[in-house]
């Protein structure tokens, strides 16, 4: 364990190089699709633990996203930003006084979300798979109808602008590993083991003494406060909000992702965010006319995407990496040619 | 009436709790006239409600008809089709493209749009759903997805985004009055094609040998492959059948709301799998069941409560909610033991 | 030796996989070939252009890349050197148009931007123009937040508050009505924006708190308003003002004549597009609107020249206003430009900022101090099937 440990920390450092290399030479267009990756990779990991780890098929996850966001988006923006956005209906109080610094304000958007969670969860868990499926994702179109409807909390369609654009590659990167780290010791604890046996055959990991109920919902609060976080990055990283931004196909999007990767796999996850976000901009040139004699074709790009996704559903089952996951030991395994009796790897 | 105060300040206090910036009155006495109902603190005429009832029925009829579509696929597969509502999207266009790019009759279009949409629904069914039968159903719902996704696309780069008008046929859309309630001819025409084809439907699956086969599969898919029905026919034959009333929805749809966009069937085939859900999913009669308590009850529902008609959509997602968490096989459906 | 071996492999492999996000991008291929030139070198001017092609708001984007690429085909040059468009589409999602007013911005180096249909998307690009000090002209974008505390946001529309006042002008002057009925999508901030204004405009000219009968809301998408209209009608207004994107507007019209409902319906500029006559046929007959510019009454010599070239181009359509618009947005950049006689962008903002009278396809535009534009708003109304001017009426 201490070899693996001087690795990770290793590779820590060398990340918190590239990143100091990375804010001072790239240009900001790559920087932002840089954050984007690590924002996505947060949201995946949240949406990761709960569908794939626990294997409760939640559409939801749009939802909590907007509550992460808005709340981290009215702690932190100033009195005067506020004013200006609400001027239909007034803020109101104690919101339009208050003024919190980025980190807490993230705490309590994540905190938020888990209630919410919590809330909707208690009742819904028990449903099974496709109404699970549809309950959540009514649930993710029910708090955005009401952001649209309460003017005076969140401005309604409106939306709020002049979010301070505090997210930067050391809070989402940093976060994102921190987020890492946490689903690992997650799943690698007992918990872990109790989600992974509600996936796989939730009668029998019942009569095994594991409670259903405390589980699921512990999984899905957890998720829902990764995802709260996500979004109040993403809140910080754009500037603005609008309930608009949180319909199903940011869930959809999200879901793209973690099945591409292997919904059992956090490095799977990790991989397939990085991997789609940046497609998602080098493809854009399927966009625009690629010969001289054929017109621009908008919307190609996300038709390869819906293809994509169905290839890899019909085809590849498992994503990119199925169940597995990155270790060092395999990793160095590949390279040493030690017999398995002398504690070799295949 | 002590009543009213009551249901005045309720009304006052759900509208000021940041959802209206600009207080709404209630109807008033003087503008609803004689013969007023009093309910939920909105004065309405006989007339209005009517209207309202008139309007409900239509919506209703639609979804019932779209609804049944995924209650079918449903009980064959337990699967929820989530491209259904984009196979009504696209049935939509296909009579309109026939109508107006190939210049067809109107009925000759709307036929063929119909078959046509059917073919749809069988090549979603064989690409999407059939090599995948076996899986997890987690790869099944999102493959439901990935081909509803793959269809808005695919409308939006093949169609534009701008709306297009759906042809407007003097016979379905002229208006009739009765006293002061304002009725088109379609809003009669709607239930009345509904309930014919559920009729049919109903005669299909109880006294024919293909909808025998059809209830035999979704009875126990393995035991009627053993007694030598052909299963993948059975399959396509159950969504084409779906396809097909979905078009016939779409159509009318498009006479009723004549803008057609890609992203039309969104909120439709959420909604009208909601009414699969309400009504008892797997249930042909429950679809339909739902499908009029959904469109009567969101127009009801903006009728008395008019602040809350920015929520409308949310209405559908509480009502499934509550069904779930109280009766969650539905109104009319049976109940599921799960076997061990 | 195999571990260290194995450690330098793993940093080359991280560091790879990370650096994928500078290499991917640049070989794309652009149409015109990609030469990252700075913008004042060089034989090409770049124009960005962010616009929703795809997704909910494509109806819009769509009606104004046909104005901007008219306008580049009348004006293909400024100051000697071809006028490149870099068109990016913004997916009509926030986060799409902060990626992709960055992309344009810093990678394909544009000298301005002219963007976007929807003001929640141009709000999305705001900071971005501003950081980079990059010019930015909204084209039908009325949100009053698009350009508030921006320095470098210009339109060359008006603002919400002003349209509001103008009809509910409108509905008290010329109409002489004292109870008005709101139906607004209340999913768009610009419908919501715009409701508001009337609305305190016109309980101030009636003097009464209650003129507003009844609001009523309906969300983008919703296609059947018959409970929400009964309503209205119970409540017997004499006006109906109905802000909201055309797609829903015409419905809305639409089943409210068969509902019975004779009361006239007055909106704003998003109504002036075909398929809201299309969608609408005879119930729109008679609706009255306020919009930027007027087909039968060109305001200047140049909306000639525009009326003429998109007939050429688009035979037996008429232009919607936003197109016009999207015209005038590349046209005033284009004088800004030469005005500045350079393609820097800073330059160009103070070139845009001294702009007066400018002689757009939509009428005369002068920037007030919040870089919005000063111009008169026209009021027209459907008759046998077209878009007929009415009034003007001058801010």
């Amino acid at each position: 364990m201490k070899k693996n440990t001087i690795f990770t920390l290793s590779a820590i450092v060398l990340l918190v190089i590239f990143l100091f290399i990375a804010n001072t030479t790239l240009d900001s267009y790559i920087l932002r699709i840089l954050n984007l990756c690590a924002i996505y990779t947060v949201l995946g990991l949240s949406m990761n633990l709960i569908n794939g780890f626990t294997g409760l098929f939640s559409l939801g996850h749009a939802g909590f996203m907007a509550v992460g966001a808005y709340t981290t988006a009215l702690m932190t923006m100033s009195v005067s930003t506020k004013q200006m956005n609400f001027f239909l209906a007034p803020l109101i109080s104690p919101l339009d006084q208050i003024v919190w610094p980025f980190l807490p304000s993230l705490i309590l958007a994540g905190i938020l979300s888990a209630i919410a969670a919590f809330l909707i969860g208690a009742p819904v868990l028990r449903l099974k798979g496709d109404y699970l499926a549809i309950a959540t994702l009514g649930f993710s179109e029910i708090i955005r109808v009401i952001f649209t409807n309460t003017q005076s909390l969140t401005n309604g369609a409106l939306g709020l602008k002049g979010i301070p654009t505090t997210t930067n590659l050391w809070w989402s990167f940093g976060i994102a590993v921190f987020t890492i780290f946490i689903m690992v010791s997650l799943i690698n604890s007992s918990y872990g083991r109790a989600f992974k046996a509600i996936r796989e055959d939730e009668i029998a990991a019942e009569s095994m003494g594991i409670s259903l109920f405390r589980h699921k919902v512990l999984s899905f609060a957890i998720g829902a406060f990764f995802a709260g976080v996500g979004g109040g990055l993403l809140g910080n990283l754009i500037g603005a909000v609008d309930p608009l931004m949180f319909r199903f196909f940011l869930t959809y999007n999200i879901l793209l992702i973690i099945v591409l990767g292997g919904m059992g796999s956090i490095t799977g996850t990790i991989i397939s965010a990085f991997v789609i976000t940046i497609a998602q901009e080098v493809l854009r040139f399927l966009d625009e006319p690629m010969f001289p004699n054929i017109p621009a074709l908008p919307g190609l790009r996300m038709v390869v995407f819906s293809i994509l996704l169905m290839v890899v559903v019909l085809f590849f089952r498992n994503g990119l990496m199925g169940t597995r996951e990155f270790s060092w030991d395999k990793l160095f395994g590949r390279f040493s040619k030690k017999p398995l009796a002398k504690g070799g790897t295949k | 009436m002590g009543g009213s105060a009551f249901y005045d300040n309720f009304l006052t206090n759900t509208g000021c709790i940041g959802i209206s910036y600009i207080p709404v009155i209630p109807g008033t006495k003087q503008a609803a006239g004689a013969d007023t109902l009093y309910l939920g603190g909105v004065y309405m005429t006989l007339e209005m409600f009517l209207q309202h009832l008139s309007n409900g029925i239509s919506l209703g009829s639609l979804y019932a008809l779209i609804a049944i579509g995924y209650t079918m696929v449903y009980g064959i597969l337990r699967l929820i089709n989530f491209a259904h509502g984009d196979i009504f999207m696209m049935a939509v266009y296909f009579a309109f493209f026939g109508v107006v790019t190939f210049g067809m009759q109107w009925y000759v279009s709307f036929i063929v749009a119909i078959a046509l949409t059917g073919v749809l629904g069988i090549t979603v069914e064989t690409l999407a759903y059939r090599p995948i039968r076996e899986a997890p159903r987690i790869s099944i719902l999102i493959s439901s997805i990935g081909a509803s996704y793959l269809l808005e696309n695919l409308a939006i780069v093949m169609f534009g985004g701008r709306p297009k008008t759906f042809p407007q046929i003097a016979m379905f859309t002229d208006m009739v009055q009765l006293g002061n309630v304002h009725i088109q001819l379609l809003t009669f025409m709607i239930p009345v094609v509904t309930v014919v084809l559920l009729i049919a439907l109903m005669y299909l699956i109880n006294k024919t040998k293909s909808g025998m086969a059809m209830r035999a599969v979704s009875k126990d898919i393995e035991t009627a492959r053993i007694m030598g029905i052909d299963v993948n026919r059975t399959i396509s034959f159950t969504f084409g059948i779906g396809s097909l009333l979905a078009a016939v929805g779409g159509i009318m749809w498009g006479l009723k709301f004549p803008s057609i966009l890609p992203l039309m069937g969104v909120m439709p085939g959420i909604k009208c799998f909601i009414a699969a859900v309400i009504g008892g999913i797997g249930s042909i009669q429950g679809a339909v069941v739902g499908g009029f308590i959904l469109g009567i009850g969101e127009i009801l529902l903006v009728a008395f409560l008019p602040e809350l008609s920015g929520y409308r959509d949310a209405f559908a997602f509480i009502l499934l909610i509550m069904i779930l968490l109280f009766k969650p096989t539905g109104i009319m459906g049976e109940k599921i033991s799960e076997k061990v | 030796m195999k571990k260290a071996l194995s450690l330098t492999l793993i940093v080359v492999m991280t560091l790879s996989l990370m650096l994928t996000g500078c290499a991917k991008p640049a070989p794309a291929p652009a149409p015109g070939g990609e030469q990252p030139a700075a913008p004042a070198e060089g034989d090409v001017i770049k124009l960005g252009v962010f616009e929703p092609l795809t997704g909910a708001n494509a109806a819009g984007g769509e009606l104004e890349m046909e104005g901007i690429k008219l306008a580049n085909k009348l004006y293909p040059e400024v100051l000697g050197k071809k006028i490149e468009l870099v068109i990016v589409d913004n997916k009509s999602d926030k986060v799409e148009a902060a990626t992709a007013a960055a992309r344009l911005v810093e990678k394909d180096k544009v000298s301005a931007i002219i963007g976007s249909w929807g003001s929640s998307l141009a709000i999305a690009a705001g900071d971005i123009v501003k950081k980079a000090k990059v010019p930015a002209m909204g084209t039908s974008c009325t949100n009053p937040l698009v350009t508030q505390g921006n320095e470098f946001y210009f339109r060359v529309c008006f603002i919400d508050p002003f349209q509001g006042v103008v009809m509910s002008n409108y509905a008290f002057n010329k109409l002489g009505a004292k109870k008005a009925a709101i139906i607004q999508e209340v999913s768009n901030d610009y419908a919501v924006g715009l409701a508001k204004y009337f609305a305190d405009n016109f309980k101030k000219l009636t003097g009464d708190e209650n003129a507003i009968v009844a609001i009523s809301n309906y969300n983008t998408g919703d296609q059947d308003f018959t409970a929400q209209l009964t309503n209205i009608k119970a409540q017997n207004p004499e006006v109906i003002f109905a802000p909201g994107n055309f797609t829903e507007s015409a419905l809305v019209i639409k089943q409210a004549r068969q509902l019975g409902i004779k009361t006239p319906f007055i909106g704003g500029d998003t109504w002036e597009t075909p398929e809201f006559i299309e969608i609408g046929a005879d119930a729109v007959e008679g609706t009255v609107f306020s919009t930027f510019f007027a087909t039968e009454k060109p305001i200047t010599a140049e909306s000639t020249k525009f009326l003429e070239a998109y007939r050429a181009e688009y035979p037996g359509k008429e232009p919607a206003a936003v197109t016009a618009l999207a015209y005038d947005a590349y046209l005033i950049l284009v004088k800004a430009i030469e005005a500045a006689g350079t393609a820097e962008s800073v330059k160009i903002q103070e070139a845009l900022v001294a702009i007066k009278d400018f002689q757009g396809a939509a009428g005369l535009v002068t920037f007030d101090e919040n870089r919005n534009a000063i111009k008169s708003a026209v009021i027209k109304t459907v008759k046998d099937g077209k878009f007929t001017f009415m009034d003007v009426v001058e801010p």
